[in-house]
């Protein structure tokens, strides 16, 4: 297969991710779908390693995957510590920093 | 030529180094060290323009004009400004009247403030108005005249509202203040249309230049000349600048005497003198001059036949005076003018420190109506006051007669339009003896009051309860008021010593300038008035003569009909006022000049000030300008905040949003 | 063969992403997304990326997905209702502008001076990809990277720890079991907030006198004063 497919198949699931980011009311689904859009570079990165003959990209990759965990992580801490203090797990909900 | 520096800066820094000396450790000195020390630096600058007079007369006839320049202050575009005193006879002899009579005065008010709370201030005060007028007087250029003359204004100030918790006292300090910043301005603008041509602040430079820079009555010219008159008439209380005078007799005698008597107000007559070859060269402001101190001397003359306060009476006859003097000075008779100031300066002097002597008798009271009869009790003051009243009345052979004989003398030798002013001028030497024998004979003549009695037992009256004797508000005696005890001269040496001497020279003074015989004053002025073509004049025989006789008599009738008024048949004053009840009272009130005042200037700057503050202010400044630019950005910011909902979500849209408006520009772009 | 294969990865990839956005229960969210990274793998190892592809599967989808669906467990996956707010007018920017996002990208990837796009990509070396080249990749040129990515796990995991402690509110219990001098001299109940209301200070319990110090009592207070 070409690259490109590749590439086109990471663009939809970018923008899938992205439209779900901007969507879903949940924080927890919110991250899920920035999980989504990491995993998007992720492949494009696989993709265009491939494309070079360069192990680089995966490289690049593996350190995406790193972060993407860290990040869940303490997202996730948050989220826990949210619903100890009953508050609302609703990203609409929580806007007090507000002008 | 060098001593003569010397002694003009000695005479200059001896003052000035008394006021610092007084302020730093005037309060740890023993009982009134602090008066010694005053009296004793002026002593030394009285000793000093002595010497500088014997080194300037040492000089050659025509090289009696030094410039002592003491360092370059400021070079910059065009504008000259140098630390530099001029050094001639007009100047030598303004610092030793000054200096001179400064010394008696401060003589004088050792014993006279000696117990008041703020004796230390009192000195330090003195002796920096005695340095500012010495600068004023030494000033070689406009620039240190200007800054003389500002001192001499904030020095006034200062010693008007001497007493300062009195709520008087520090009004008229400030109406005194104020006019004389007025003057300020019209000095400085004077200068300014001056220089625009000379070029150059130094007197000298601009006296030798003067017919080649201007026109003969060119405009620039005669409008700088009216506002350094506007100037000297604020400083010498002229009319319409004269309001503050009167009022500023709320200070201490002693400096009613120094500065509203002898110095301060003869600046103005000074300023005139020292511009002579402007004037002559703007005959048109010259005129103006001679006017205004006519009017002056006439108006002030019959107010002071009206009011009652004793230092009032005594402060338009100084105003009176002065428009003499003025009048002189303008009319180019320069040194009949400033015997005139010499003269009045002692007959003045020792006029107000006799009065101050019968106010503390009257332990503070200053109203004539509720005086009389000192005589037998205060016998000094009285000798003091009869010899300065002769002498002011101009009654021969007294120095007032000979100085202000010499004034209408050369005022009618220049005849024309002129003689107006010499009938003025006699007018008003009639009215001064009607109202200083008056003042005289109502003080001292007729039923001892219960205070002259009290005296003539050998007890100083004293009031239980201090008040301010002009609204008889209760006040104390500490520091800011007037202190407990009062001093008389028959009590207190230092000031039998002072008046007396004022006495002696108010007696002998005259003969310095005696027509046609001796000629001392004019000789010495010589010098400084060289380029003058109104100086050498040679009054006819016939016009000497008719003019001394017509004065002794008219000065004999006043005082003849002051004692017919006031000793003889008191009825008569009474039936007067009934009967010209309007006039007495237009008199009585200053000619309404206050009002006037009050109504063209002061209640339009009440007003706008008032608007400035309500509409201005609220509407434009903090409504608009402040308002609106705040607004402005209040609605700008607000406008920005709109974006900060907190919603996440739509934080993200923008994220996005942004992202694909990126990317589709670059597509675009590439 | 390999055509096949991309076909049906790909596919899945998608479905299990539209299935994240679209479902309503997180925890089928979750489970989308698994077999989203999975499907994800396949795609990896597609192009040659197998130590990757393995990473994907032990890490992100074995260690990473099991955290989450502890996460959801704990929080409650409720079905979240679509509220009015910034309900319809948000899900239509969304939509639109992530398919403008989606035009765009593939316009970039059409419009590409990368001539290699076109191609499956050069002929790779054997190894390529294999834990091998990964391994020796990592530990000399991306050590840094390394070093660092291992810092901020560190990091991570402190930061998770710290955010999801027990803690107690803003009354520190330690606080209320201070006593002073103080206490003992003033009199009871001084300083309380009843006392700043404008209650009467509570009498201690002594026998009361007789009749004159009852008639001081208030009629009002006599209900406050016993439910102390």
């Amino acid at each position: 297969m070409d690259i490109g497919w590749y590439l086109t198949v990471s663009a939809l699931i970018f923008a899938i991710g992205a439209a779900g980011v901007l969507t879903r009311r949940s924080p927890l689904v919110v991250l899920l779908c920035l999980e989504l859009m990491l995993n998007a570079a992720n492949l494009a990165l696989i993709a265009f390693a491939r494309m070079h003959g360069n192990a680089e990209g995966q490289i690049f990759a593996i350190i995406v995957m790193v972060v993407a965990a860290c990040e869940v992580t303490v997202g996730l801490g948050v989220i826990v510590a949210m619903r100890r203090r009953r508050l609302p797990i609703d990203v609409d909900e929580l806007r007090e920093l507000q002008g | 030529m060098n001593s003569v520096k010397l002694f003009a800066w000695l005479t200059l820094a001896l003052p000035l180094a008394g006021t610092i000396a007084i302020a730093l450790i005037g309060r740890k000195l023993p009982g009134r060290g602090a008066g010694w020390l005053g009296s004793g630096a002026l002593a030394l600058s009285f000793a000093s323009a002595i010497g500088a007079l014997v080194s300037l007369q040492g000089l050659e006839h025509d090289h009696r004009q030094v410039v002592a320049v003491g360092w370059d202050y400021a070079e910059t575009v065009g504008v000259d400004a140098q630390i530099s005193l001029l050094v001639d006879p007009l100047s030598v002899f303004m610092i030793l009247v000054v200096a001179g009579v400064s010394t008696l005065i401060h003589l004088y008010s050792v014993s006279y403030i000696g117990s008041d709370a703020g004796y230390v201030r009192f000195f330090a005060y003195l002796n920096f108005f005695v340095f500012s007028m010495l600068l004023l007087v030494l000033a070689g250029n406009f620039l240190l005249l200007i800054v003389g003359w500002a001192f001499v204004g904030a020095a006034s100030y200062m010693l008007i509202s001497f007493w300062y918790r009195r709520g008087t006292a520090t009004e008229a300090g400030m109406k005194a203040f104020v006019i004389n910043v007025l003057g300020d301005v019209g000095l400085v603008l004077g200068t300014y249309f001056i220089f625009k041509h000379a070029g150059t602040l130094d007197f000298l430079t601009t006296f030798e230049s003067v017919q080649d820079d201007f026109a003969y009555n060119d405009a620039d010219l005669v409008a700088g000349c009216i506002l350094l008159l506007v100037g000297a008439f604020a400083k010498s209380a002229q009319v319409p600048l004269h309001t503050w005078l009167p009022d500023a007799m709320e200070g201490p005698t002693p400096v009613s005497a120094l500065i509203h008597a002898a110095t301060m107000v003869t600046a103005g007559v000074y300023l005139i003198a020292r511009m002579h070859p402007l004037f002559e060269w703007a005959p048109i402001a010259a005129n103006v001059g001679a006017i205004v101190g006519c009017v002056t001397l006439l108006v002030a003359g019959s107010i002071a036949i009206a009011v009652t306060d004793l230092k009032r009476v005594i402060a338009y006859s100084t105003m009176s005076q002065i428009g003499y003097m003025v009048m002189a000075v303008s009319a180019g008779a320069y040194a009949a003018g400033l015997f005139h100031l010499m003269t009045h300066a002692f007959f003045k002097a020792l006029l107000f420190m006799a009065a101050g002597s019968v106010i503390a008798a009257m332990a503070g009271q200053q109203d004539l109506d509720k005086m009389g009869g000192f005589r037998r009790a205060m016998p000094f003051t009285f000798g003091c006051m009869v010899i300065g009243g002769l002498a002011l009345a101009g009654v021969p052979p007294f120095s007032g007669f000979f100085s202000k004989d010499e004034i209408l003398l050369l005022i009618g030798d220049r005849g024309g339009w002129y003689w107006i002013l010499y009938v003025a001028g006699y007018l008003g030497a009639l009215l001064t003896g009607v109202y200083t024998f008056r003042m005289i004979f109502r003080a001292f003549f007729g039923e001892p009051v219960a205070q002259a009695r009290e005296l003539e037992e050998g007890h100083l009256h004293h009031a239980d309860v201090h008040t301010n004797p002009a609204n008889d508000e209760v006040e104390d005696t500490e520091v800011g008021f007037p202190g407990p005890e009062h001093h008389i001269a028959e009590r207190e040496p230092t000031m039998k010593i002072a008046m007396g001497t004022l006495a002696l020279l108010a007696i002998v003074g005259g003969l310095l300038q005696i027509p046609k015989v001796t000629h001392v004053i004019d000789h010495f002025l010589e010098p400084s008035f060289a380029d003058s073509t109104l100086y050498e004049r040679e009054p006819s025989g016939g016009l000497i003569a008719f003019g001394l006789v017509l004065g002794a008599l008219v000065g004999i009738a006043g005082i003849a009909v002051a004692y017919l008024i006031w000793v003889k048949n008191p009825q008569i004053a009474v039936r007067a006022r009934e009967r010209l009840a309007p006039v007495h009272l237009f008199l009585v009130n200053k000619w309404y000049f206050d009002e006037l005042i009050d109504l063209l200037i002061v209640r339009p700057a009440q007003w706008f000030g008032a608007w400035a503050q309500q509409t201005f202010e609220r509407v434009v400044v903090n409504g608009l300008l402040v308002g609106g630019t705040t607004g402005v950005v209040r609605a700008g910011s607000s406008a920005v905040r709109a974006a900060q909902t907190g919603f996440l979500r739509y934080y993200a849209a923008l994220i996005v949003v942004g992202i694909v408006a990126m990317t589709l520009y670059f597509l675009l772009v590439s | 063969m390999a055509e096949v294969l991309f076909f049906l990865a790909g596919i899945g990839a998608v479905t299990g992403a539209i299935g994240v956005v679209a479902l309503r229960n997180p925890f089928f969210s979750v489970l989308a997304l698994v077999s989203h990274l999975v499907s994800l793998a396949a795609l990896f190892l597609l192009l040659t990326a197998e130590f990757v592809a393995a990473a994907q599967v032990v890490v992100y989808a074995g260690a990473v997905m099991v955290l989450y669906v502890f996460v959801v467990a704990y929080v409650g996956g409720a079905d979240e209702p679509l509220g009015p707010q910034a309900g319809r007018g948000l899900r239509l920017v969304a939509a639109s502008f992530g398919a403008m996002l989606f035009v765009e990208l593939v316009v970039a990837l059409l419009g590409t001076g990368l001539k290699a796009v076109d191609s499956g990509g050069p002929t790779l070396d054997a190894g390529f990809g294999s834990a091998n080249q990964i391994g020796e990749l990592l530990l000399t040129k991306f050590l840094l990277a390394f070093e660092v990515a291992s810092f901020l796990l560190l990091i991570a995991a402190v930061g998770a720890v710290v955010l999801a402690r027990r803690r107690g509110g803003l009354t520190a219990e330690e606080d209320q079991a201070r006593y002073s001098a103080m206490d003992l001299l003033r009199p009871a109940y001084t300083g309380t907030m009843a006392e700043a209301v404008g209650r009467r200070a509570i009498r201690p319990t002594v026998p009361a006198l007789p009749v004159a110090a009852e008639d001081d009592v208030p009629p009002g207070s006599e209900d406050q004063d016993e439910d102390r």
